[in-house]
């Protein structure tokens, strides 16, 4: 047990920039020592890894761990890290946001991202809901949940993002929630060995927020939901059976082998060169 | 020493290879899309990377990036995307990362007149992001100006770890002139200052040693953080008062103690001069034009023309108005840099000269200000 506790510290900037400044029982901890055991496990060298969020309460995230890391502006994370990534190819930049950060106000940068299959790792902690700003119905807020915005329930399709991202063109795709911690960062470790644009959505919750104006109960009930409510498929083409129907599905659901952006633009090079 | 036959940006795209610009992300529009055009073509010829994006937010983001990752980086765009470029310029200014934005104005406001020039957004290349921020702007009057300012905007940039504005016009980037392109020995270019101090005793927003401190890649060794949070001399957001002070009157600072050479002005025929023509940009040529009839017809009326339209340049402003009797700013909007004329040489002094119509201002309509009484 000591042993792992020291390998954890080495990722983390534990002695500069703890306690961190989310809830007691909040899911975020949960993704962050996920990527840390991901990037352990895969030996990447610290100084070759970088972490860019946005704006929310995952865009915190980058703070608190050894890498190079950049906390940008709300929902352009993937846009400061394309630019990262064509510069430096040899990195491996991971990006995550929060679900309203990729999807409402970054949406745009997120099917782009995908569309181009740049080699990015983008990670959605997705709790549905804005935590930071107190509670306001996001991209993916269930229809009927209530939120400070959305008093009356909210009436808004979420968005699927697993189906958005595979739409969208990205290499490499998969979800999982902060109950799995184990299989997260199985699935973590996947997305940044995958060459090309990779997601992986990690389901959350917002006790704070969703969870009190919902009256969904504790961080535990809410963890517990997450076991009790998600289902595990090993084929992606078995997603839509019936025991499937209402659960969250975990698992991945694309991995193909499609040209990495910045592997294309080294052939312009060539090509503008040779000319 | 080349002579070529160039566009305004043609030109600004070789003035930005020649100064080391290896990153370019832009996305299309009139006027401005001639320089994407150009380094789309030129930027892979040298090894360098060009990217459209989806959106002018997410170019600007892109260059910023680039620039942590260690290129030289730039982008281009005109009033609608220089607008939607805001947020993140105060970003570049906050975290203080170098870079290049081209505005090449063009009539506003919104889609405005998108094929005719303007000189509309001064005041938004000085305040367009929100909150207290240095800023340098530049602007050209010719196309081998465009070539030799894109050249120094890169070196402010990098020289004093700031975002620099290239504020160009839709006639200064359509137009074609004769421009002698200088071999590249001879094009001073300015690297940023880095370091080779131990990881551990990195901080890259420490004052202690310069108000620019050594700015350092992502990816060589030095795994810090770059906020758009206030932080402290580590990069970490902070709240604490005896840390945001002193980050902001470093960061003005390191522009004010650059003034000498980041303020660049010339000026024609101003000694004794009883009229003062302050032009920048397009305007300039009108302006010359205007002066040299007024002389003609035995006016003492000089030119002071502002490459440095940010910081302004007060102490020449303040000179010209000791002897001059007049002072005549000539612009394409309805009177931005006149404001601050204005304020420098006093109200009663100054006669402003406007067209926001998409027109150019003629050298007659500049006359006529001269000779009136």
């Amino acid at each position: 047990m000591k042993r792992e506790e020291q390998k954890v510290y080495d990722y983390l900037r534990h002695k500069k920039k703890f306690p961190n400044m989310w809830c007691a029982g909040c899911g975020i901890g949960i993704v962050m020592h996920a990527i840390i055991r991901a990037v352990d496990r895969l030996g990447l060298d610290k100084d070759e890894v970088a972490m860019i969020s946005g704006i929310g309460c995952t865009g915190r995230m980058p703070v608190y761990v050894d890498f190079n890391t950049m906390h940008t502006t709300h929902g352009r994370a993937l846009a400061f890290a394309t630019g990262l990534k064509m510069v430096r190819p040899e990195m491996k930049v991971i990006v995550v946001m929060g679900d309203g950060d990729a999807l409402a106000i970054g949406g745009n940068h997120f099917i782009h991202a995908a569309r181009r299959n740049i080699g990015l790792t983008a990670i959605v902690v997705n709790n549905s809901v804005y935590g930071m700003t107190g509670g306001q119905y996001s991209p993916t807020t269930p229809i009927g949940g209530l939120t400070t915005t959305a008093p009356y329930g909210n009436i808004e399709q979420p968005f699927p993002i697993c189906d958005l991202a595979r739409a969208a063109g990205a290499a490499f795709v998969a979800r999982s929630t902060v109950y799995h911690a184990i299989e997260l960062d199985r699935l973590i470790g996947q997305a940044i060995e995958k060459k090309g644009f990779s997601v992986v959505e990690a389901v959350s919750y917002c006790h704070t927020t969703y969870g009190r104006l919902n009256k969904l109960g504790t961080p535990v009930d809410m963890m517990r939901y997450l076991k009790e409510n998600s289902v595990k498929v090993r084929d992606p083409a078995e997603r839509r059976s019936k025991e499937q129907e209402g659960k969250i599905v975990r698992g991945v659901f694309v991995d193909r082998d499609i040209p990495e952006y910045t592997e294309l633009y080294d052939q312009v090079i060539e090509r503008a060169q040779a000319a | 020493m080349a002579v070529k036959l160039m566009q305004g940006n043609e030109a600004c795209a070789e003035g930005a290879i020649a100064a080391g610009c290896r990153f370019f992300a832009g996305y299309p529009i009139t006027p401005a899309t001639g320089i994407a055009e150009a380094l789309a073509r030129r930027l892979p010829q040298v090894g360098g990377k060009f990217i459209q994006m989806e959106d002018e937010i997410a170019s600007i983001a892109a260059v910023i990036g680039a620039s942590v990752g260690g290129a030289k980086a730039m982008t281009a765009t005109s009033g609608p995307g220089f607008s939607l470029m805001q947020e993140n310029i105060g970003y570049a200014a906050m975290a203080e990362i170098p870079c290049v934005i081209v505005d090449v104005q063009r009539g506003g406001p919104s889609t405005g007149l998108p094929t005719a020039p303007s000189q509309g957004d001064v005041m938004q290349s000085r305040w367009g992001t929100h909150g207290d921020h240095p800023i340098i702007v530049l602007s050209p009057s010719s196309v081998a100006e465009t070539f030799h300012l894109t050249v120094q905007a890169f070196n402010f940039s990098e020289k004093y770890r700031t975002p620099v504005i290239l504020l160009m016009d839709e006639v200064i980037a359509h137009m074609r002139e004769k421009v002698e392109l200088p071999s590249a020995e001879m094009i001073e270019v300015t690297e940023r200052i880095s370091t080779d101090v131990p990881a551990e005793w990195y901080f890259p927003y420490d004052e202690a040693a310069s108000d620019v401190p050594p700015m350092v890649s992502f990816g060589e060794g030095y795994r810090y953080h770059i906020t758009g949070l206030m932080h402290d001399r580590a990069g970490f957001p902070t709240l604490r008062l005896d840390e945001i002070n002193p980050w902001l009157t470093r960061v003005f600072r390191k522009i004010e103690r650059g003034l000498g050479e980041i303020i660049m002005v010339e000026e024609e025929w101003t000694k004794g001069a009883r009229t003062v023509v302050v032009a920048y940009g397009c305007t300039v040529r009108s302006a010359r034009h205007a002066v040299r009839m007024a002389q003609g017809k035995r006016y003492k009326v000089g030119l002071v023309k502002l490459l440095t339209l940010w910081p302004f340049a007060e102490e020449v402003i303040e000179q010209v108005a000791r002897t001059a009797r007049r002072i005549i700013v000539p612009e394409l909007n309805r009177g931005q840099l006149a404001l601050e004329v204005e304020r420098v040489a006093g109200r009663n002094k100054v006669r402003r000269v406007n067209r926001a119509d998409g027109e150019m201002l003629t050298p007659q309509q500049i006359l006529a200000a001269i000779e009136e009484k």
